[in-house]
């Protein structure tokens, strides 16, 4: 077998390094988008190679903290793939309406679009007032921004379009504020949201939940984190809760494969078996 | 133009092509039908194909290319295991990569030059995952996309081909390759289609 390269072992070896002192577990991630970021990273922090990086990372805990927002993706809209919210909208909340309270999971929630998203559908279908949303990320600057609620007026408009087509009831507008070119978003709607800090690949399961929205995070881990991921989620839902991924993942070749049976495979909600 | 033509080129690489990567954009899609007609049914190359799509469209690329052309092709999808005789279109919304175990993967980051899938993903994932063994063909279009991601297969000792920008129905494209690297191989949409004939053939 060839040597590996150099550049593979220094990656290994910054990730190894980032696990052991920080307990923050990249090791099952994709190598290709994981290579890309901390090439980024590079330039970004200044360092002439991943030794150099990793020497910083392990001697500056703020150095890992700007490092964090390079590994982790904060790309996010709201009602992205409206197809998905209104499969929800109409065959699950129906369902999940005869629940007397619920919870709902949002898994990699990154910087909260998602969150909000959930909060409008759940208040429009009468079911905010009787529901916890648990919305986890491994970032806490992500997660602080998400609590915050601002989002960015210039995407107002295809948040709208997307809003539509998920068959929202209202105006988009109804729910935010325009204030400091930001929309903030009411605050009514994260009344009953808990951002928590929480990581798929090295954390357990906080909660029974009756829904289990993870979108566009399993495609970035590798097949035994993604098996550990489901198994949380299955793990956390109720009998016959509900599970979304996003519109490119899929249980079909997981361990899981049989534990979930699919509700609208194009939107990708399946329902625990 | 090519100091030499495209058959010495090819015969001057030093190691065996065990896949191909492709790049078009603007004009791509009549530009990859020409490329691809000349494919056997049962061709031997695992081949990826990044053409710029309007984001959150469902995409019948796949479908199209393989009942055009008579061959086995698909939309990617992720952790995949890349086969021989299979034509694979990134689908659109997701950038594509090919990881180091030749699977294919996903990911939701920024668009590059307004694209995703962005060429420049797919080349350089590729360029790490094969090497020597890769050659990457960039066509039409009207932005940079894939220039950077062309030089990186070049640099990791890949065979590289850039459509002549004057047979380019967008000359943008291929003129930002050339601006970069000197490929192997600068030439027309039929010489192209020859040589992937005796790519097969190899």
């Amino acid at each position: 077998m060839a040597p590996e390269r150099t550049r593979d072992i220094e990656l290994r070896l910054l990730v190894e390094a980032i696990y052991l002192k920080y307990n923050y577990d990249f090791r099952d991630y994709s190598g290709a988008s994981l290579k890309r970021r901390v090439r980024h990273a590079l330039i970004q922090l200044k360092c002439q190679s991943i030794s150099a990086l990793q020497e910083k990372v392990l001697h500056e805990p703020g150095v890992f903290m700007q490092l964090l927002q390079y590994l982790t993706i904060p790309v996010s809209e709201m009602f992205r793939d409206p197809g998905y919210f209104l499969a929800l909208r109409q065959n699950v909340m129906p369902i999940l309406r005869t629940y007397p309270s619920l919870k709902i999971w949002i898994a990699g929630c990154s910087t909260g679009e998602e969150v909000y998203s959930m909060a409008i559908l759940l208040k429009e279908e009468g079911l905010l007032e009787r529901s916890i949303i648990y919305a986890t990320d491994i970032n806490p600057v992500s997660l602080e921004r998400a609590e915050r609620g601002i989002f960015s007026l210039d995407n107002m408009h295809s948040y709208t379009e997307n809003y539509q087509q998920a068959g929202g009831l209202k105006s988009l507008s109804d729910y935010y504020t325009a204030a400091y070119d930001g929309a903030l978003f009411d605050k009514t709607l994260r009344a009953n949201i808990t951002f928590a800090d929480h990581s798929l690949a090295t954390d357990t399961v906080f909660a029974e939940t009756h829904l289990v929205s993870c979108r566009n995070v399993l495609i970035y881990f590798n097949k035994p984190l993604q098996d550990r991921a489901l198994g949380l989620f299955h793990e956390s839902l109720c009998h016959r809760g509900f599970l979304g991924l996003g519109s490119k993942e899929s249980i079909d070749f997981s361990a899981y494969a049989r534990s979930f049976e699919a509700l609208s495979r194009a939107e990708r909600v399946f329902r625990k078996l | 133009m090519s100091p030499r033509n495209w058959q010495q080129a090819l015969a001057a690489h030093p190691a065996p092509i065990e896949a191909l990567v492709v790049g078009a954009s603007a004009g791509g899609v009549s530009a990859l039908l020409t490329i691809f007609s000349g494919l056997p049914a049962n061709f031997r190359l695992p081949i990826v194909v990044v053409l710029h799509l309007q984001d959150n469209r469902r995409s019948e690329l796949a479908e199209v290319m393989g009942r055009r052309l008579g061959v086995t092709a698909k939309e990617a999808e992720s952790r995949e295991q890349l086969q021989a005789g299979t034509l694979y279109f990134a689908a659109p919304g997701y950038h594509l990569s090919i990881e180091t175990d030749h699977s294919l993967s996903f990911s939701r980051e920024e668009p590059v030059y307004f694209s995703r899938p962005a060429i420049d993903y797919l080349f350089e994932s590729a360029a790490d995952a094969y090497g020597a063994n890769l050659a990457g063909i960039l066509l039409t279009g009207a932005n940079q996309d894939g220039a950077a991601g062309l030089a990186t297969i070049k640099q990791m000792g890949g065979f590289t081909v850039v459509q002549d920008p004057q047979d380019a129905h967008v000359p943008t494209m291929p003129l930002a390759a050339l601006e970069l690297h000197q490929p192997d191989v600068v030439a027309g949409l039929e010489d192209i289609r020859a040589l992937l004939i005796e790519l097969e053939a190899a």
